[in-house]
């Protein structure tokens, strides 16, 4: 047996195996099956030692550890909601964790119904007919949505117009995207932290490809006039692409009602908790955009038996068969980050969702007009309904206030010299008390 | 070796059913709930109401009809589907792995710690003098290492339109590079399977801003030339970018830094052991050569001289190829397996994986053409269609290798057991090769019998797409 010295613990060959397997192929080594010329052959080392398991965990362990242990009031684009245990044991059974992309689909009829249910879901929510099943994050989400209104537009056009609040990070994938496909990103104007109509108005043309914009907006504004938006998109023959996410969708405005043809987010607010910001890109669109859709997609036939069964379906349009003219070059995706999401909704039901996505409202309202009446803050600074998260002004510097509540144990967004974010969901609810005690201490 | 799939049947036109034919609850939503007005919220919502116990029956029932590497052998070839420790998942699922993206460096020394660390440990295995994490997966990888060529060009004053891909590639290959805005020029295949040298130099020019090579290469070979393939590409002033997918061949024993590729990504779920997932979440680190690290991706991570870790801003950096720092909880448990084995694991995890495919090509009665093989064999199933070989084999209990591709050999099994393997599950293995190869066609386009579904028609599926719930009651 190899052990950790010599070999690797989960290569289950004892010495004499070995022996037996060089002789099959006519090899006397093991150097020898490495067809490497001399010139190239690595005689080095990594300088990495092997470590048993205990080993391993407990240096691994060690280094995690340093993070502080805060209360977190954190979100801009990244949510913190309670999962159930049950999410984790299930998406932990094997036959799914270490299975691989349903390219048999006989031997892997559950995660593929799973990926069906999550994508049916999104149907539901979005109240778009094609849901794909699954995106990596919903910054390449969006990049993606711009790619395809570039394939699908009727007329040329290479702007896609975006807010002005919206992430750099999320921006700068967005670029990213958009330049391989000769599109420009540039912004408009936002007023109290929602699209500024008027002004979006002005931006528009006939060369606009796609238009962006948030519900809940990055400031945890609802957006009031998403139709409008969508109004002014289809007036120019651009794609109108909604961010939001599953949580929302269960009280906001249904995307397609206000005509969004394309909708992305971070469908992983159900199912993953913080994650350092891994995510799940949701992406949704309509039925006129199905062969351009990037992504798998699983779709519902029938077996020999004559019963329902499930399949990777449409694959014509992905990089393993379209190769340089696919519609994406996505392969390895967010499938296991879509079966906990799956779960979770399936979990909280129509009635779970609904009361969730209403806690959201209240939790911020309560919490803004909480801090609001604490000294040297007001808040919220935006007057817009709220979900999940609101920001507030501070008359002390933000940094120095962010920084007294990390003493405290506490942690918030700094924005700017004198703004603080707080978000708000049932994983800090608790410690509500503590956040407006801390801040009514340091503001 | 017999195997019968679990096998959920409602009545003779469903299996297990699904969630919304259990139940279909509808909640009216009215905005005053939440105190906001009624024309800012939707009007219903419908979505299953069901109790923990029956979501638990439901999705159990799921996962058994379902084949992960725990169940049996996983050949796949191109996917390494080697065992995924079980110890990574507890790390990765530790309170502290949980945190927010947008805190402060300080309070995040332990993320830090780890993602340096594991940069650090992925430069030294492939010979690369700088890592980013942050690519999703291993097409993100690509799309970032094409993103980092271009931006390497246009700093030095020059616009290079062409990426230059073997036929045998990875279709990601073509793929990313289309969409970084790269016109795309395929090189065939040589006659012994590797790389051919002048068709490359035709190949290559100005215009070259990258070659893409993926070594060994989808037939499992070596590409011996590659010194003088890196010389035509540099002397042409392009770039070598190393597609990792296949990296498990050459741990301990050869490094893509030291073969002359300027830029490459890591396929942490193939080479590193974390789970596929179905198909998801993976990692797809990208590493340069010293000349390329300031193009990076934003931020990374460094040691500052107090001995913490802070994150900054490559000079000329791409930008990010995704919203956060990838997928952190994936790099986890890459950097659990890879401090598990170390040096010596890891050379032996590349030896024994070789010499499984060596032993397992040696062990079949289908024909292998070229070698000599790494990590990896393409067998040819001859005058049997490989798709329905790999149907049959579900019978045997085994999952089948990938079909069909490359296409540089007729009815392609491209098989990659991976060091995970004995020699009696080899055995076993081969015996299921051996068993499929002498039935006849009959018996082949009647199977699978034995897995949950038995052989479903993908033709109308793509014919008359029904994606959700909501289709089929259309």
């Amino acid at each position: 047996m190899s052990d950790q010295a010599t070999g690797s613990p989960y290569a289950p060959h004892t010495p004499a195996e070995t022996e037996a397997m060089l002789a099959a192929v006519g090899a006397t080594d093991l150097e020898d099956l490495f067809d490497v010329p001399e010139s190239v052959r690595f005689d080095g080392k990594f300088d990495i030692p092997a470590r048993s398991e205990r080993e391993t965990t407990q240096a691994v362990a060690r280094r995690l550890d340093r993070n502080e242990d805060l209360v977190e009031f954190l979100g801009r684009g990244h949510y913190d909601h309670y999962v159930p245990a049950v999410v984790d044991h299930l998406a932990d059974r094997q036959e799914f964790l270490t299975s691989y992309t349903q390219y048999q689909p006989e031997i892997a009829q559950g995660f593929l119904q799973a990926l069906f249910e999550y994508q049916s879901i999104l149907v539901e929510l979005t109240g778009l007919p094609v849901a794909n099943c699954s995106m990596y994050d919903a910054a390449t989400a969006l990049g993606e949505a711009a790619t395809l209104a570039d394939r699908v537009r009727d007329v040329s056009g290479s702007r896609v117009l975006v807010p002005d609040l919206l992430r750099d990070e999320k921006r700068s994938v967005l670029e990213n995207y958009a330049a391989g496909a000769d599109l420009t990103v540039e912004t408009y104007p936002t007023a109290a932290a929602n699209v500024d109509v008027d002004a979006l108005a002005d931006a528009m043309g006939e060369d606009v490809a796609l238009v962006y914009a948030e519900s809940p907006t990055v400031r945890g504004t609802v957006e009031e006039r998403p139709g409008d938006v969508g109004d002014l998109a289809a007036d120019h023959d651009a794609l109108f692409c909604l961010g939001t996410d599953p949580v929302a969708m269960a009280l906001l405005e249904e995307p397609a009602s206000v005509g969004a043809d394309v909708v992305v987010g971070d469908a992983a607010t159900l199912g993953l908790g913080s994650a350092y910001g891994m995510g799940l890109g949701l992406f949704a669109t309509r039925e006129d955009y199905l062969r351009q859709v990037p992504g798998r997609l699983v779709g519902a036939s029938e077996d020999a038996t004559g019963r329902r069964a499930y399949t990777l379906t449409l694959q014509t349009r992905e990089q393993h068969i379209r190769r340089e003219r696919a519609t994406s070059n996505i392969c390895t995706n967010q499938a296991w980050v879509a079966l906990r999401t799956a779960i979770h909704a399936a979990l909280l039901g129509a009635e779970g969702l609904h009361d969730l996505a209403v806690d959201c409202v209240e939790r911020a309202r309560s919490v803004a007009d909480r801090l609001d009446a604490v000294e040297g803050v007001q808040a919220p600074v935006d007057d817009r309904h709220h979900f999940r998260e609101f920001v507030a002004h501070t008359d002390q510097p933000a940094s120095a206030i962010a920084a007294d509540l990390r003493e405290r144990g506490i942690a918030v967004h700094a924005l700017g010299e004198d703004e603080i974010q707080v978000c708000v969901t049932e994983t800090n609810a608790d410690a509500t008390d503590r956040l407006v005690d801390a801040v009514g201490e340091v503001a | 070796m017999d195997h019968d799939q679990a096998r959920w049947t409602e009545d003779d036109r469903r299996y297990e059913p699904l969630l919304a034919e259990k139940d279909r609850t509808t909640v009216d939503v009215d905005g005053t709930d939440a105190g906001l007005p009624d024309d800012l919220t939707r009007d219903t919502l419908t979505v299953p109401q069901l109790s923990e116990p029956e979501v638990a029956r439901h999705f159990t029932r799921l996962s058994q009809m379902n084949y992960g590497v725990e169940s049996g052998p996983f050949p796949l070839g191109s996917c390494t589907m080697k065992y995924n420790p079980s110890f990574t998942e507890d790390l990765a699922a530790r309170p502290a792995a949980g945190v927010h993206p947008d805190r402060g460096d300080q309070s995040v020394q332990g993320t830090l710690a780890v993602m340096h660390d594991l940069a650090d440990y992925l430069g030294r295995i492939a010979g690369m003098d700088a890592v980013s994490l942050q690519p999703p997966a291993g097409a993100a990888g690509e799309f970032a290492g094409v993103l980092i060529a271009k931006a390497y060009h246009e700093h030095n004053g020059e616009d290079r339109s062409e990426i230059v891909v073997p036929d045998s590639a990875h279709g990601t290959n073509f793929a990313s590079a289309a969409m970084a805005g790269f016109d795309v020029v395929e090189v065939p295949s040589g006659e012994d399977g590797r790389l051919d040298l002048d068709a490359l130099g035709a190949a290559v020019g100005p215009e070259t801003g990258a070659l893409m090579l993926t070594n060994p290469n989808t037939l499992g070979l070596f590409e011996r030339d590659i010194e003088a393939a890196a010389e035509i590409v540099h002397d042409a002033g392009g770039l070598l970018y190393y597609d990792g997918a296949n990296l498990n061949a050459l741990l301990g024993r050869a490094r893509p830094g030291d073969m002359g590729f300027d830029v490459m990504h890591y396929n942490v779920h193939k080479t590193f052991a974390t789970p596929h997932g179905g198909g998801g979440p993976g990692a797809g680190p990208v590493g340069v050569s010293e000349e390329l690290a300031p193009f990076l991706p934003a931020p990374r991570v460094r040691e500052t001289d107090e001995g913490d870790y802070e994150h900054f801003e490559p000079e000329h950096s791409i930008g990010k190829v995704h919203g956060f720092q990838g997928n952190w909880l994936v790099l986890v448990k890459a950097f659990a397996y890879i401090a598990r084995l170390g040096d010596a694991g890891l050379a032996d995890a590349s030896a024994m994986a070789v010499l499984n495919a060596n032993y397992l090509a040696s062990q079949i009665d289908y024909e292998v053409p070229f070698g000599p093989f790494h990590h990896e064999f393409v067998a040819s199933a001859g005058d049997q269609d490989a798709a329905d070989v790999a149907k049959r084999m579900l019978d045997y209990g085994v999952h089948p290798p990938t079909t069909k591709w490359p296409e540089i050999v007729d009815e392609a099994l491209m098989t990659e057991p991976t060091e995970v393997e004995n020699r009696r599950s080899l055995d076993r293995l081969a015996d299921a090769f051996d068993a499929v190869a002498a039935e006849d066609d009959e018996t082949l386009v009647s199977a699978p019998q034995r897995t949950s579904a038995r052989r479903i028609d993908q033709v109308s599926a793509a014919r008359e797409p029904r994606l959700s719930w909501r289709a089929l009651e259309e």
